[in-house]
């Protein structure tokens, strides 16, 4: 008994020691909590003694936001929304964080020009890409397969119902680039009152056979059960459905819309050293690469593509299943969130009364 | 009188031994302080044990539907950040066209917001008026920051023309002051335009009107069908012995203590084009699996769900009313010479309406307010005005409009509640 109480306190002791050399961690939990714990936070104790405390949070932007306000924070590095990073960064909650600290590209690119654009902002330092792609149930379509955007609104070639996310985002810019509109022009358009009318028409012509979505999990579900026959929906649930469940959908990347999320610093940080220091490590080519391994998000640094390997306790190559990946990366389109910071309410009030009408 | 009215007093009065007319205790003091007293004292007690129900109340429901209230006409996003052009609007009247000295004020205003990092949320609260107008705030903003040099109004036309934009400084004039009716204009589709008139939106914009006239309409049906298919099964329980009537309540009790989500969701299994439903009615070659109804993520979806969910809400008051009618009052109409339809119709109807008032009240308040069934069964026709409300509190973060519209279903609500207590007397309203 006596020997377990040193026992203890000598462990407390230590804990205590350790505790000066720590970083502490908001994420999301789940598969994707899991991706920061075993690709950044595992390697980078290992590396460097600092030991790596995890939260989870539902949205780490909201608890950021509270912690702040209050004067008590006791995260120092947050994973947000790309979004929430510019309202947060915009209302003075974080640190800055100076992009010359990252690690270099393997040939010597700087990181700032290794990412790709947007992937480095004053508060926000990006690590992955998610993206909403076009997926196909593949048994409802024997002969010729669709592969454009403009696929999913023929209904007469590829029938069956579509289902999309209920909101004005990624579905107007679809809709542009199903009408021929080229990627990197769609925002242009968008701006214009005659882009607008043009991305509703569109939507129009297969308005009565559309299923709207609200939660993530619904596209797979409803591809599933055979209620349509195509999706509009995030990568990630799609592979997912196609792993694990063994489920025959196809993903066709043309015309897919990519976000980013990634690493901000709450104003106040306890350890903004340690905070800066794991931030470096975890953006780093090879560890953001091996981040994708565990889930299907693409590394946003240019040069961390190549070195992706496969699935984790798999043998599939996650490179070709990543948003990044090189040859999906044609005709794709970079979310704006300036157009929808400032055109969000305008557009979704369209939206609805276009979809109650 | 009193004295034989209670004879403890009496008792106390001759212990006394003082017989001046006035009533005394034991210890000689006046009965009526004492009583008073003690009564006051029970009082106390009584409002201490309410007293932590109470603050439940106060903190959990008024506290929060007051700031609710408050939201909805207070929003200080720009007014409190942009002091100087705000005063300038209160100086100058509609129609003043902005001279140097706004512009001056502006850029003054801009500077030191976007200094604090405040100017995101200047841009925020004007975005809502003025779509577009958030980026040309926090740009302006961040170039300000590089420094400015009079004239002002020249400065801030070179960084971007917009602020010449007569639109956009009648928007600045809305928001300039703390208190605001914008939000109960815009959940009336209308806005202030740049004279200051109140006017209609855009047509293809206008959706909440139409979205609380759907969700009255949808929920005066609702609240109809429920009546329909409970008051035959209320009857039944009602009328039938007590064993049989136990059994066949457990079928009304339990789905009523299922959870709200597990029913939903089954009726999307039993409803979906794949669903249960169509494969019987394909089976049965009712119908041709080309031909499978759409009965789910459209109106009729809410209907169905909604109604199934809510149809206990008015068989259970329906039922306790009608256990308590006496059937001899029917018999006897029918011994009169009464039809068994006038029976009903004069004699055994008229008794069950307190509780379809409170049946009736009950279904049509919860089916204003729903939410998760026509979210998830609604489609786009089935959408009620509480997903509106549910976007701007979760998606846009607009919670002054979130709070406005909530308001305007509050208060119609209320004036239902009055209108209900008028016809019917809320004294009338059973719940069990």
């Amino acid at each position: 008994m006596k020997n377990t109480l040193i026992l203890t306190t000598a462990l407390c002791g230590m804990a205590f020691s350790a505790s000066a050399q720590e970083v502490n961690l908001l994420t999301w939990g789940g598969a994707y909590g899991n991706s920061h714990l075993e690709a950044y936070a595992k390697p980078f104790t290992a590396e460097t003694g600092v030991a790596v405390n995890i939260a989870d949070a539902d949205n780490p932007a909201t608890p950021i936001k509270a912690m702040v306000e209050a004067g008590n924070v006791t995260s120092d590095v947050a994973s947000v929304e790309y979004a929430d990073a510019v309202r947060l960064c915009d209302e003075g909650l974080l640190e800055e964080i100076d992009a010359s600290k990252l690690e270099a590209a393997e040939d010597g690119t700087a990181a700032i020009d290794d990412y790709i654009e947007g992937g480095v902002t004053d508060c926000f330092v990006g690590t992955d890409v998610y993206s909403m792609v076009m997926a196909y149930d593949d048994s409802q379509f024997a002969d010729a397969k669709p592969s454009t955007p403009a696929d999913f609104f023929d209904l007469e070639q590829f029938p069956g119902k579509r289902t999309m996310r209920k909101g004005a985002k990624f579905n107007l810019e679809f809709a542009l680039m199903a009408d021929g509109v080229p990627a990197a022009e769609v925002y242009d358009v968008l701006a214009t009152p005659e882009g607008v009318d043009k991305a509703f028409a569109k939507l129009d012509s297969i308005k009565d056979d559309v299923i709207w979505w609200e939660a993530g999990a619904q596209p797979p579900q409803l591809l599933a059960d055979g209620e349509v026959s195509m999706a509009y929906a995030f990568n990630g649930r799609i592979f997912n459905a196609v792993q694990q469940d063994d489920k025959p959908f196809n993903i066709v990347w043309d015309g897919q819309i990519y976000e980013m999320e990634g690493w901000v610093v709450p104003k106040g940080a306890p350890n903004m050293d340690e905070a800066m220091q794991f931030i470096a490590f975890s953006t780093a080519p090879a560890n953001q690469a091996r981040a994708a391994e565990f889930i299907s998000y693409g590394p946003p640094r240019v040069s961390a593509a190549a070195l992706v390997g496969n699935m984790e306790g798999g043998d599939e190559p996650m490179g070709p299943n990543l948003p990044t990946y090189e040859e999906n990366m044609t005709n794709a389109l970079g979310s704006n969130l300036d157009f929808w910071v400032d055109y969000d309410s305008e557009l979704n009030e369209r939206f609805n009364a276009w979809l109650a009408g | 009188m009193a004295t034989a009215l209670d004879p403890h007093a009496a008792i106390a009065a001759k212990a006394g031994g003082l017989d001046d007319g006035v009533l005394r205790t034991a210890d000689g003091q006046r009965l009526d302080r004492a009583l008073a007293r003690s009564s006051r004292a029970a009082r106390r007690r009584a409002f201490f044990l309410v007293a932590p129900l109470l603050a439940f109340i106060v903190i959990t429901f008024i506290i929060p539907i007051g700031q609710m209230l408050y939201r909805s006409v207070h929003n200080d996003g720009f007014s409190a950040n942009m002091p100087q052009i705000s005063a300038w609007f209160a100086e100058n009247p509609v129609g003043t066209d902005p001279g140097e000295d706004a512009y001056a004020a502006l850029s003054a205003d801009l500077l030191a917001s976007a200094e604090a990092r405040t100017i995101g949320v200047v841009g925020t609260r004007i975005n809502y008026e003025m779509s577009g107008t958030r980026s040309l705030f926090t740009s302006t903003g961040r170039q300000v920051r590089r420094g400015i040099e009079p004239p002002y109004r020249e400065a801030l036309l070179g960084i971007n023309d917009d602020w010449g934009d007569p639109e956009l400084w009648g928007a600045m004039r809305n928001v300039s002051t703390p208190y605001t009716d914008g939000f109960y204009l815009a959940s009336i589709d209308r806005t202030r335009n740049a004279e200051g008139k109140i006017v209609q939106v855009e047509e293809h914009r206008r959706v909440y009107i139409m979205l609380f006239l759907r969700t009255l309409w949808l929920s005066a049906l609702i609240t109809g069908l429920t009546f329909l298919l409970g008051f035959p099964v209320a009857h039944l329980l009602a009328t039938l012995p007590m064993r049989r009537s136990n059994l066949l309540m457990i079928l009304v009790l339990l789905p009523f203590w299922t959870s709200l989500l597990v029913r939903t969701t089954s009726w999307m299994v039993l409803l979906q084009q794949q669903g249960v439903v169509n494969d019987i009615l394909v089976w049965l070659g009712v119908i041709d699996d080309q031909g499978r109804l759409q009965m789910i993520y459209n109106q009729m979806g809410t209907i169905i769900a909604m109604t199934h969910i809510l149809l206990p809400f008015m068989i259970l008051p329906l039922y306790s009313v009608m256990r308590t009618i006496n059937p001899s009052y029917v018999r006897a109409a029918r011994s009169l010479g009464a039809t068994s339809w006038t029976a009903f119709r004069r004699v055994y109807f008229p008794q069950t309406l307190p509780g379809l008032g409170a049946g009736a009240l009950l279904v049509f308040i919860l089916a204003v307010g729903y939410y998760i069934t026509p979210a998830l069964v609604g489609g786009s026709s089935g959408q009620l005005i509480s997903n509106m409300i549910a976007e701007h509190m979760t998606g846009t973060l607009n919670w002054s409009m979130a709070a406005a519209l909530a308001a305007i279903l509050l208060g119609g609500v209320l004036i239902l509640y009055w209108i209900y207590d008028r016809l019917v007397g809320i004294d009338n309203l059973k719940l069990g």
